[in-house]
């Protein structure tokens, strides 16, 4: 059974078609990345397998089950997802506390005074952070927040929307880390959208290059080391980032 | 090298807060001749507040002190308004990060970059609609009359970086501050940007001051790089000798960034311990 | 005790949700306080509830007793605000009136501000059809001017100053209802409520516990600014004969009846006058100092 699978998704925005035809499966436990630049529709689709962006037709399944266009209850134990800008996804009257018991809240979960400060362990924040305001907490900070909401519930699957483009490249260098401890520890299968190819590089298996809408070439990670790339878009997007390709 | 085109020492930009004034940038010295000067740092490292105290665009309650601060060998802090104005633009300009924010919605491109121009020399409609387009052509733009027609919501980010730069270079300025100018924009226009602004600085041989957070784009279009931390520089070097940095937070930052042949399982976090004490 | 000093509110590592909130609230204190016109304005609405609340007390005599021989005295040591045509003392029926203003704000505020508050963040939250149907509803009421639609309600539900209340708080909450909702739209698409649906939430969720709350900032603003129109209206209403009924002090009431003796005896007319400039003033200044404080936007935080 494959942890993600999309089959044919188009995706639109009004009138205007921004994803077109877009299939491909993400194993259990692996670690997939979407790549592509600003207009190629990574995010929508993220967004359409998180359920808010519900204006799509085709195929979503996570874990083997068909999501609906809205998000629900069951789905948010199974998949959860990590914004870009940590700024803007954490509530600003809202202490860390609040914002990690709120899950648990919705879902009659108990204990949570315990599940709390375990999770705030699991994501390497001090204790003194429980009660504090977003305000009072650096870009990396609130990122590790936004990791620890998405992981009270536990789910299995986790949505990465540009985890480390808003933060600086030490405090990327600590979230990226994180996040593959925890993938490690928690057995998550991620799927991870970016434009930094190094990135895709240290933390993803595979890697789906997106263009205009569409998937043009789904390779592994591997690519990376030699450049090894089939079509023309990808080998352009390779050589930007900073890549020599070895034929 | 000559006189140098800017000279600063001991800069000092400082803001208010509850708990009493916080410098952000404490003690700043260089000197600039017709070179390009990367600064680096991460956010919060006093590296915009530089390039903008430069321009005296610190706004209040800011404040900016310098022992000395000479462009051209003219101290800048003592300039009245008026003056500075005529610099700013005409001998020292800038380009912000996000073209979207710094374009007038309004109007069309093609006047606001005649407007860079009308500021600061007086020229007839005809020879400054030439010059328009003739810089517009500099920055590689195809079809200079079509797109001096259009608004800044028409086009697109790289187009709209461009602008910026055909605006800011039309006056012919000796002093070129670039503050994350391609920050906001896709790997491959970034290239074709910095490409452009370098190729440019280097044909007017005009000095460039590059701020930025990524080490190795300022190493690859720098002479010499600053890196900053915490409002001080820790490190200065030639840009081609920026792999052997000796200050642990430039080592630091170099190993932090993944690498696109990347191997290591962990990515080498910044100790900041080492350095913060001093 | 460590509890309730000043480092304990101002902690940086709140050790219990009480002492974080507490530490927020005692930093807008704080820059409230450094706010010399919020001060005043404070101050004026303080006496004002001092003055509801021991009114009895306060009162050199009683507001309704009359005293026919003691007619329309002018202001002396014996009546500070003279006496009315019924030889009332005037500034025991000002103290009285205050009672009356406050019950009438406060009943306002409790019932224009939460509706509007609601029904903005309804319609901003979902938008489309709700969205049209709701701003509809509300553009009719704004689109009639406050005192006529008041005027209006009074005279179908009957003079008195309960319905005066309902009145003036169905004419009040459309403006809230505007500004709940402009203030929902710039933030119902950000990321902390996509983040909050994908937990599975429910909208009512959303809405009362992530929507609400950074409304309500503005909104208290707001309702503080419009406390003085309200304030007004309730006069205008009691000036007219609608609202509280005689011998009730109210103080609109009180202007309406000197107005008869405006020329010879200004007072009567006068002193409730100011009573009512006095109390609008204090909420007009609270409000203002209360956005310098609450509203980012305003630039309160540099």
């Amino acid at each position: 059974m494959s942890a993600i699978s999309l089959q044919d998704l188009d995706i639109s925005y009004g009138t205007a078609k921004v994803v077109e035809g877009v299939s491909f499966d993400v194993a259990e436990g692996e670690s997939f990345a979407l790549v592509g630049e600003s207009g190629s529709g990574k995010s929508t689709v993220l967004k359409a397998i998180a359920g808010l962006a519900p204006d799509w037709t085709g195929g979503i399944s996570v874990l083997g089950q068909p999501r609906g266009h809205r998000p629900d209850r069951g789905f948010a134990r199974r998949c959860q997802m990590v914004f870009q800008d940590p700024y803007g996804s954490l509530h600003p009257r809202k202490t860390v506390d609040t914002v990690l018991s709120e899950p648990l809240q919705v879902h009659g979960l108990g204990n949570r005074d315990a599940r709390v400060e375990e999770m705030l362990g699991a994501v390497g924040l001090d204790r003194r952070f429980r009660f504090r305001y977003p305000h009072q907490l650096s870009g990396g900070q609130r990122q590790r927040v936004a990791i620890a909401r998405a992981l009270m519930l536990e789910p299995k699957v986790m949505l990465l929307d540009e985890p480390t483009s808003a933060l600086d490249v030490s405090v990327q260098a600590e979230i990226l880390n994180l996040l593959k401890r925890l993938r490690a520890e928690q057995g998550l299968t991620y799927l991870m959208v970016t434009h930094n190819l190094p990135v895709v590089g240290f933390m993803c298996d595979r890697m789906a290059v997106m263009n205009r809408g569409r998937v043009v070439e789904i390779a592994p990670a591997a690519a990376l080391h030699d450049g090894s790339f089939s079509d023309p878009y990808s080998r352009a997007l390779y050589a930007a980032s900073g890549g020599t390709a070895h034929d | 090298m000559s006189a140098p085109l800017l000279s600063v020492e001991d800069l000092r930009v400082s803001f208010p807060t509850p708990t009493g004034r916080v410098e952000v940038v404490k003690g700043l010295s260089f000197d600039l001749g017709r070179e390009r000067l990367g600064i680096v740092g991460e956010s919060g490292s006093g590296k915009s507040m530089t390039g903008r105290a430069i321009l005296r665009l610190v706004r209040a309650p800011g404040r900016v002190a310098a022992k000395r601060m000479e462009f051209e060998g003219t101290e800048i802090q003592s300039l009245p308004e008026r003056r500075m104005r005529d610099l700013r633009g005409a001998r020292i300009s800038m380009i912000m990060q996000d073209p979207k924010f710094s374009l007038n919605p309004v109007m069309t491109v093609g006047r606001q970059i005649a407007e860079a121009l009308q500021a600061h020399e007086r020229l007839g409609r005809r020879a400054t609609r030439e010059r328009v387009l003739e810089m517009l052509e500099a920055v590689r733009i195809n079809d200079p009359e079509r797109v001096a027609s259009m608004y800044p919501h028409e086009i697109s980010g790289g187009m709209g970086q461009r602008v910026m730069i055909a605006m800011m270079l039309i006056p012919r300025p000796s002093l070129l501050i670039a503050d994350e100018p391609t920050s906001a924009l896709d790997v491959s226009v970034q290239a074709q940007v910095l490409d452009l602004i370098d190729e440019l600085v280097r044909d007017h041989g005009m000095g460039l001051i590059l701020i930025s957070h990524d080490l190795n784009l300022v190493s690859r279009y720098c002479d010499r790089i600053m890196v900053m931390n915490a409002g001080r520089v820790v490190e200065s070097c030639a840009a081609s000798e920026l792999h052997r940095a000796q200050h642990p937070y430039t080592q630091g930052l170099l190993a932090a960034v993944p690498r696109m042949h990347e191997t290591r399982p962990t990515l080498p976090v910044l100790d900041r311990s080492q350095w913060s004490g001093t | 005790m460590r509890m309730l000093s000043r480092d304990w509110y101002l902690d940086d590592a709140p050790a219990s949700r009480l002492q974080a909130n507490a530490g927020r609230f005692y930093r807008a204190g704080g820059l409230l306080l450094r706010n010399p016109l919020a001060v005043v304005g404070g101050a004026i609405i303080l006496l004002l509830v001092l003055t509801a609340a021991f009114a009895p007390w306060i009162a050199p005599y009683s507001a309704v007793g009359q005293d026919l021989s003691a007619r329309l005295l002018p202001p002396s040591a014996q009546h500070w605000m003279g006496t009315d045509e019924l030889g009332r003392d005037i500034l025991s029926r000002v103290i009285h009136g205050a009672r009356i203003t406050l019950m009438i704000v406060a009943l306002v505020a409790v019932i224009s501000a939460p509706l509007g508050l609601i029904i903005g963040a309804v319609s901003g939250y979902f938008g489309g059809l709700v969205d049209k149907v709701l701003m509809g509803i509300t553009d009719v009421f704004l689109s009639m001017p406050k005192l006529i639609l008041a005027l209006a309600f009074v005279a179908a539900l009957g003079p008195g100053i309960e319905n005066a209340i309902i009145a003036i708080a169905i004419t009040a909450w459309p403006a809230y209802a505007r500004i709940a909702r402009a203030e929902t739209l710039t933030f119902c698409q950000s990321d902390f409520i996509g983040a909050t649906r994908l937990l599975g939430a429910s909208h009512g969720r959303i809405i009362l516990r992530h929507v609400l709350p950074l409304c309500t900032s503005s909104m208290i603003i707001r309702v503080t600014l419009d406390m003085a129109g309200i304030i007004l209206t309730a006069a205008g209403l009691g000036f007219l004969g609608l609202g509280a009924q005689p011998p009730l002090p109210e103080w609109g009431a009180m202007i309406s009846r000197g107005r008869v003796f405006i020329l010879d005896q200004w007072w009567v007319a006068t002193m409730p006058g100011f009573a009512i400039i006095l109390v609008s003033l204090g909420f007009c200044f609270l409000g203002d100092g209360l956005r310098d404080v609450l509203d980012p936007k305003q630039g309160g935080k540099s």
